[in-house]
């Protein structure tokens, strides 16, 4: 379990955090520092107010390249509002949660998994649910969007699936990564049982995630006109690497995509799919997973990067514990600090400086109930 | 209950191999207990058909009660019940031997798709496999006692049923709708391969209920809330199946009840 910190103790914390803030303010943040110190030396307003107020204080910040931050929300599996409620509430508090922030990101990214089994009603409600978040939203499919008609309703509601966009001077790649070569022709299955194949996590008659060869070329295409130095973050639904193949925590042209963001300085790859707090760093790829709304995963049994500190084993009696939405907060330098916002445990960030040290500085707190 | 729901597929598949294996003998011997004949034929001459070659008989090429739809059909067919009561088999009049015990075959195959669930169910889900004991089989085993000789026979039925009584718990695991669930949700869905389950740490006093519980407490706090179904009776079929699988996946851990 996470420890639950007192109410002084986080006071004390952001306060400090606070006046940290203030060493270095333009003239709107002083604004909002003042009035939330106004409002906490005077009680009037709740200590978790300080927070926004730490965005964006980067040292290196400049106009060129500015530090900015953006949201998340992933892997909401929804069903139709009438067979599973517990779902659809998952994902309306997360559009609850990036609604409130203050600031807010300067857009919202969904991780894919939107639907349960790829259906209309699915895909159609979590639409309209996703609509009503403020921010800009940016969104990836995931398998269980897509195989039961292959894409179709999904990109009829959300477009292509592969894009990429430039964002205050970071170039983003989204990437289809649950590219399955087909093993339902030949075993003759309905749409229906080739989605239900692909849902099942441990179902080992579906193939293994690619990118594949098209995609690749498009990467390569696309990245052309990057710089090495170019900042680049590359969302994709499957982790980049290989993980656990059994699960398909795996991308099987994992090393071929990563050979092609190989000449950048340094890259970051931000995946949905694990349902849980995982990091990875290869050489110059920085990787993080994100949080599901639905439900957690349990870890892979064998082959856990170094980096990632596990979450602790979510509580069953708890259906929001493990779960969650969160923030990124981009730096000038085009790495990320990751914040997986856990509904029912404190936040925890993985920093960049935790990444670039090889988990030496900044670590986040270590769990005391490992996953079996 | 329980004997109407795991042996159920294995003894039923069985049966049915059987019956049509005694029903291609009964034919061969020219005793077609109700099958019907759909061509004209005298039935008298029936008798001498297993002597002679299956091509050997006099093929007419249309048949007199063949309406003037019936394609390409030259042969003269008979419509076999099976003695499972239900299916019917059609085969051409002259087939004998083992060509008809084939044709009677690929016909319960095509009656019973589900025939190799069992392997299905591993090549999906892949449970792990029970304990190998032919090491049984060697030496000069059993001498002298009550016990110990043991065939390849008793190993390969000691198999074959544990695994299938796993295969019936995994396939129960993954199907929301074997769990009764009114939210489409199965165990997988949070435990793949059965991971986070540790069987092996009951039974244990568990803090939120306020007492020790049993492994199948547990599955039943799930299947009645996360997965939103009704009370799984303990002793019952679907519980026993489900205990089988999750314990079989975790082959090899230590037991350690009271582990939290």
């Amino acid at each position: 379990m996470a420890t639950h910190k007192s109410v002084e103790t986080k006071y004390l914390e952001e306060r400090r955090e606070l006046f940290h803030g203030m060493r270095n303010l333009d003239r709107r943040s002083f604004l909002k520092v003042s009035a939330a110190a106004l409002g906490a030396t005077a009680g009037l307003a709740a200590p978790h107010s300080f927070t926004p107020v730490s965005v964006a204080q980067d040292a290196e910040d400049s106009d060129a390249n500015p530090a900015f931050r953006f949201a998340y929300i992933s892997d909401s599996h929804l069903y139709e509002k009438d067979v599973n409620d517990r779902f659809v509430r998952g994902l309306l508090r997360a559009v609850d949660d990036v609604n409130n922030l203050d600031p807010q990101p300067d857009f919202v990214f969904y991780g894919g998994d939107l639907a349960q089994l790829g259906q209309v009603k699915e895909l159609e409600l979590g639409s309209e649910i996703l609509k009503n978040v403020k921010a800009p939203l940016r969104i990836m499919v995931g398998e269980h969007d897509w195989y039961l008609d292959m894409g179709r309703k999904w990109q009829d509601l959300f477009g292509e699936p592969t894009y990429s966009f430039d964002h205050k001077g970071v170039h983003f790649v989204v990437l289809n990564s649950v590219v399955e070569k087909d093993f339902w022709t030949d075993r003759g299955l309905t749409p229906m049982q080739r989605m239900k194949t692909v849902a099942g996590l441990d179902n080992g008659l579906q193939s293994p995630f690619t990118v594949g060869e098209p995609q690749r070329k498009w990467l390569e295409e696309d990245l052309a006109k990057v710089p090495d130095d170019g900042r680049v973050i590359v969302f994709s639904h499957s982790p980049l690497y290989k993980l656990y193949k059994q699960w398909n925590f795996w991308t099987d042209d994992a090393e071929e995509v990563q050979a092609i963001l190989r000449r950048f300085k340094q890259v970051v790859v931000i995946h949905g799919h694990t349902h849980q707090l995982l990091t990875n760093r290869i050489g110059n790829i920085h990787f993080h997973g994100l949080l599901s709304t639905a439900w957690p995963w349990p870890y892979a049994p064998e082959g856990m990067p170094e980096l990632t500190i596990e979450m602790s084993r979510p509580d069953p009696f708890n259906a929001n514990d493990g779960c969650g939405d969160g923030e990124v907060q981009v730096h000038p330098d085009g790495l990320v600090d990751k914040v997986y916002n856990l509904w029912n445990r404190n936040p925890i960030t993985v920093s960049k400086t935790y990444m670039v040290s090889m988990g030496k500085q900044d670590v986040p707190p270590k769990p005391n109930r490992p996953s079996y | 209950m329980y004997q109407s729901l795991m042996p159920y597929h294995g003894n039923r598949a069985l049966l049915g191999a059987l019956c049509l294996l005694l029903g291609a003998l009964l034919v061969g011997c020219g005793q077609e207990t109700g099958s019907r004949e759909t061509a004209a034929g005298g039935s008298g001459q029936d008798a001498n058909r297993p002597s002679k070659p299956a091509t050997g008989d006099a093929q007419p090429q249309t048949s007199p009660t063949a309406g003037p739809a019936e394609t390409v059909s030259t042969e003269k067919k008979v419509e076999l019940g099976s003695c499972d009561g239900e299916n019917t088999v059609t085969v051409a009049e002259d087939l004998t031997g083992q060509p008809l015990a084939h044709a009677l075959m690929d016909q319960w195959k095509r009656d019973h798709p589900d025939r190799d669930w069992v392997a299905e169910e591993k090549q999906a889900h892949a449970f792990n496999p029970p304990a190998d004991n032919s090491d049984l089989l060697q030496g000069d085993q059993g001498k002298g006692h009550a016990y110990g000789n043991y065939t390849e026979r008793d190993i390969l039925t000691w198999t074959r049923e544990a695994e299938k009584f796993v295969a019936e718990g995994s396939r129960i695991f993954h199907s929301a709708d074997e769990l009764g669930s009114t939210a489409g949700v199965s165990c997988d869905m949070c435990h793949p391969h059965a991971a986070n389950t540790h069987p092996e740490t009951y039974p244990k006093f568990q803090t939120q209920l306020g007492r020790v519980v049993l492994l199948r407490d547990m599955i039943d706090w799930c299947v009645e809330n996360p997965v939103r179904g009704a009370h799984m009776d303990p002793d019952g079929p679907k519980m026993r199946a489900l205990e089988a699988y999750i314990m079989a996946q975790r082959k090899g851990v230590e037991m350690d009840y009271g582990k939290h």
